[in-house]
């Protein structure tokens, strides 16, 4: 279980993830060894799983973040597996979950432009094993919230 | 205009962003005064934007995730705005996306059970403002996550 300082101290770490043990300690009022501890013990229980460096996508020159919501064409007779080990390896794909609902998959697709994203998807993605029906979403913003913590 | 040892360094650090100065130096066959500096100038013109952490909510007790698929009514020229607001009020809701295609908005909501989840749904979810459609996806399990960039 979680006590009230675990779920402050993860809070504070997930609005500001640099912040040093010292700096925890004095606005959590408790000591360092005491931050210290509690982080480790919150990341062998798996909570926190590490940190994630987060970086300008647009300055960097990957102007477009798509999501593409994926139905596997013939189910069944196509291994899940196959699907899921190609789409893995493709390198603009960040992210794929699979799904229960309208669709099969969801994937987080990065470009440089449209026009690098409709290689990628004229050339990775319909080529995928399986692969079915595809809506593609282009991701105007995105904000992530501390959640119920 | 980013060079080759930009790219390099901001690589290394995606692969490791708890790397130190030397590290990340003999990795990219330089000195750690010329990391330090490239580093500076990343962050000073906004390229590095900083560090996220990685929860695992099911670890939390969140066992439940769903992704609920909202199309609006734009009828209303406040609608995007008003709905917004009133999402981020709403403490079980993780992540909310606006997109350009078949949905506007995309909630990425955690409950403790389904019972849970019900009931977030009923109370929080379906009285947000100006919702004309909602479709949900259930998260199975997730196969990739890897916010690194092909760079």
């Amino acid at each position: 279980m979680l006590s009230i300082l675990d779920k402050q101290l993860l809070k504070k770490l997930s609005l500001e993830p640099k912040l040093t043990t010292s700096a925890l300690a004095t606005s959590l009022s408790t000591s360092q060894p005491v931050i210290w501890r509690r982080i480790k013990r919150l990341e062998s229980l798996g909570v926190i799983k590490g940190k994630r460096l987060l970086l300008n996508q647009e300055l960097l020159g990957f102007g477009v973040k798509v999501f593409l919501g994926i139905k596997l064409a013939t189910k069944g007779t196509i291994s899940l597996d196959d699907f899921e080990r190609v789409a893995s390896a493709i390198p603009e794909v960040q992210s794929i979950e699979h799904v229960l609902g309208l669709y099969d998959y969801r994937l987080r697709v990065v470009a440089r432009d449209i026009a690098d994203f409709e290689r990628i998807l004229r050339r990775r993605i319909m080529t995928l094993p399986g692969v079915g029906q595809v809506e593609a979403n282009v991701l105007l913003s995105e904000e992530v919230l501390t959640g119920p913590i | 205009m980013l060079d080759d040892l930009d790219n390099s360094i901001l690589r290394y650090l995606q692969n490791d962003p708890e790397s130190s100065i030397a590290k990340l130096a003999e990795k990219a066959a330089t000195t750690s005064p010329v990391v330090s500096r490239r580093l500076a100038k990343l962050q000073q013109t906004g390229c590095i934007l900083g560090h996220e952490l990685i929860l695992d909510w099911s670890a939390l007790g969140f066992e439940v995730q769903v992704s609920l698929r909202v199309t609006l009514d734009k009828t209303e020229p406040s609608a995007f705005d008003e709905f917004l607001k009133a999402a981020r009020k709403i403490k079980e809701v993780l992540e909310i996306q606006t997109f350009l295609g078949m949905v506007d908005v995309r909630l990425s909501v955690v409950a403790r059970d389904m019972k849970h989840y019900q009931q977030v749904y009923k109370d929080s979810i379906l009285v947000l403002p100006h919702i004309s459609d909602i479709e949900a996806l259930m998260h199975i399990s997730t196969i990739k996550m890897d916010r690194r960039l092909p760079i």
